[in-house]
């Protein structure tokens, strides 16, 4: 194990996996020269050279589009777009065509490739450059969608997003990229798609969460338990599929759930969450499930307003207590 | 100071067979009778097909059928120069381009009849199945082109599509990457004169489609696209530049949608009968027997057979259609990922 940043963890899941295959290719806007945005990128083009490490004309559409085709021709492409904001620009080519070229070839092409986009709010980029939009890709059959909390879990899930045989979308947090944590050295390490992972242990409220809610969800289970409350905080990890057996093993060990989301809450991954608690655990469930959700509005530019918007310790500490005292 | 003169170009316009069978002996490739009689014979199969499916159509045993009537020597002449190794990604109007590459004719029409088990190329045909999006496949095309440059393989790619396809941001963006990049990709444009019932002239302001390669960085050439000669010549030359790491070339071949967009359109509503009976003089077939005939390799017999040799081929393509067994609805899950979720897979068993 070594500390490193949750930037540097993806880093070097990008190296380890292009030494380990020749197939696995980088492009996107400012990724080579400049090293990417976020610097994710940072001494690949050094290492790998130009044909594998691609600058690419500013064409969110098409970045995704050569990235489907370069992976039915045999490549593992993985894309950047700049951030999940411009995937916008690209939702014909994600939604018409990485999701189902599988299913309308019939089997007969696999699209291993990746689009790594970061995203999430907090950074005072306003309207149309913070939002959250993870949902829009879950509704949509076909798609891989991963979004890690921790640099562990960042490096580990990168590497099976590579080798998957699924397109999978790869949504990194903004404001995680320097935050730290103990990352494995072993270049086999690997974090499952689709299985969820209980970041700390509680009995009597599960805190269900993903990305930069979880790192949220940790401090106010911290709080929480100062004041006698025992919180199970399950850091979902893949978004897509969903891990149904993980949630509904913490909430029958619990009896209650808080589900965080970053999201717009109309229509966000908390309704889904909460509907499946409810459709599976209704009979151990002692209070009904509560949600805490983005505002939804579109972001707002000034620094006070937008944190408002967003999910944060206390919100998610005042939804705990609510559900505590909640009752059918 | 006088502004200086930073870019010049110029398009042209390749014709080597005319509307009366005449060739230009200094243009023509070298093509035996026997090539050319199976340039011929694979337009007749294309509309027997065409002719077929329409009939098939109307009897409730097809769907929504797009028909190619008029197209058969743009897709004919350009299928021809293409090579088994080199790879092609088709729109949803080049039927003739599936024929002349040997594709199955019995799995178009199961296809067409609502079966997606249809577009199972097989394994010795580098042929996508066919984009019903409007251009969307370009960016495909592009990305495989990418994936054979870097992997060595000294292969061209081809993607097909129509006039209204140069509309999209698809085709603007595809055809920029294609050239910052210079990537083994040959585009080839059917300017059928219609995008459903808009007209050529109100989807570009531009005197030719093909002018927007120049735009691009690389060649863009206009052909007379009922010129079976002069598409296939064009498109040899702009698929061995591209195995030849010359780059990409944009091919725009003049042809003319004889019949509606689909079954589902009635193009009497939107254009004369007088502009249609117009290129139905310069069907590209007729133009061929011509040449044909006064090169004393064309009689009415030979026509004859030939045709009841095609129409033969429909009958025994349709009746191997009918005996495949339908789909089975849980198939619909069996290819939707590499791996199915839980919930798909509880889907998949509740059926």
């Amino acid at each position: 194990m070594s500390e490193m940043t949750y930037r540097d963890a993806l880093n070097l899941a990008l190296k380890e996996e292009m030494r380990r295959d020749p197939t696995v290719v980088v492009w996107g806007e400012d990724v080579a020269l400049y090293e990417g945005s976020f610097k994710v990128t940072r001494g690949l083009v050094a290492e790998f050279g130009e044909e594998r490490v691609k600058d690419t004309p500013i064409s969110e559409n098409t970045i995704v589009g050569v990235t489907i085709g370069a992976a039915m021709g045999g490549l593992r492409p993985v894309a950047e777009l700049m951030t999940v904001n411009f995937a916008l620009l690209a939702m014909d080519q994600i939604v018409n065509h990485m999701s189902k070229i599988r299913s309308m070839f019939g089997g007969q092409t696999n699209l291993p490739l990746v689009v790594r986009m970061p995203g999430g709010g907090g950074s005072q980029l306003a309207a149309q450059h913070s939002q959250s939009l993870e949902t829009f890709f879950m509704h949509c059959p076909g798609l891989r969608l991963v979004y890690p909390a921790t640099p562990a879990d960042a490096k580990g899930l990168l590497k099976s997003a590579i080798r998957d045989n699924n397109p999978v979308i790869f949504l990194e947090h903004e404001l995680l990229y320097n935050s730290k944590g103990e990352v494995p050295e072993d270049p086999e390490f690997l974090v499952p798609i689709g299985k969820s992972e209980v970041k700390r242990s509680g009995d009597q409220v599960t805190i269900v969460a993903y990305a930069r809610m979880t790192v949220l969800a940790l401090q106010a289970a911290e709080d929480l338990a100062k004041e006698g409350i025992s919180c199970e905080v399950l850091d979902l990890r893949s978004l897509a599929p969903l891990d149904d057996e993980g949630i509904m093993a913490s909430i029958r060990k619990t009896g209650r759930a808080v589900v965080v989301e970053e999201c717009w809450r109309t229509c966000g991954l908390g309704a889904e969450i909460s509907s499946r608690i409810f459709e599976n655990c209704f009979d151990i469930l002692q209070a009904p499930v509560q949600r805490v959700s983005g505002l939804d509005v579109p972001m707002p530019y000034s620094r006070e307003i937008e944190k408002i918007c967003i999910p944060r310790k206390e919100t998610i500490v005042q939804a705990v207590k609510e559900v505590m005292q909640g009752k059918f | 100071m006088p502004n200086e003169v930073i870019a010049e170009f110029k398009v042209t316009r390749m014709s080597i067979l005319d509307e009366n069978g005449i060739a230009d002996v200094a243009l023509m490739p070298e093509l035996s009778h026997e090539e050319i009689r199976k340039m011929y014979e694979l337009m007749l199969l294309a509309r027997a097909f065409d002719q077929r499916a329409l009939a098939l159509q109307r009897e409730g045993r097809l769907g929504t059928y797009p028909p190619i009537m008029g197209q058969e020597a743009a897709q004919v002449g350009s299928a021809m120069a293409i090579k088994p190794a080199d790879w092609v990604f088709p729109s949803f109007r080049e039927t003739g381009v599936h024929l002349s590459l040997g594709y199955p004719i019995a799995q178009i029409f199961q296809y067409w009849s609502g079966d997606e088990r249809g577009q199972l190329t097989p394994d010795n045909l580098n042929i996508f199945p066919f984009c019903v999006s409007v251009g969307t496949h370009i960016p495909h095309a592009v990305g495989a082109a990418m994936a054979a440059r870097y992997r060595r393989d000294p292969i061209a790619v081809v993607a097909y599509f129509g006039d209204g396809a140069t509309s999209k941001g698809d085709f603007h963006e595809g055809f920029n990457m294609a050239g910052v990049f210079r990537l083994p990709v040959v585009f080839i444009c059917q300017n059928n004169q219609w995008a459903i019932s808009i007209p050529v002239k109100e989807q570009t302001a531009a005197a030719s489609l093909a002018q927007k390669a120049v735009a691009y960085g690389f060649e863009g050439i206009q052909v007379d696209g009922n010129d079976v000669f002069a598409v296939y010549c064009a498109t040899r030359n702009a698929l061995e530049k591209a195995r030849g790491n010359g780059g990409p070339t944009f091919i725009e071949c003049l042809t003319y949608r004889v019949a509606d967009h689909t079954t589902a359109d009635d193009a009497g509503r939107y254009r004369s009968s007088e502009e249609v009976a117009a290129w139905r003089a310069r069907d590209p077939i007729l133009r061929l027997e011509r040449f044909m005939a006064a090169q004393g390799f064309w009689s009415e017999d030979y026509g004859r057979e030939a045709r009841s040799r095609a129409s033969a081929s429909m009958d025994e393509a349709v009746h191997e259609m009918e005996g495949f067994p339908p789909p089975a609805a849980a198939d619909m899950f069996e290819h939707a990922c590499a791996s199915l979720s839980p919930r798909q897979t509880r889907q998949q068993e509740g059926l």
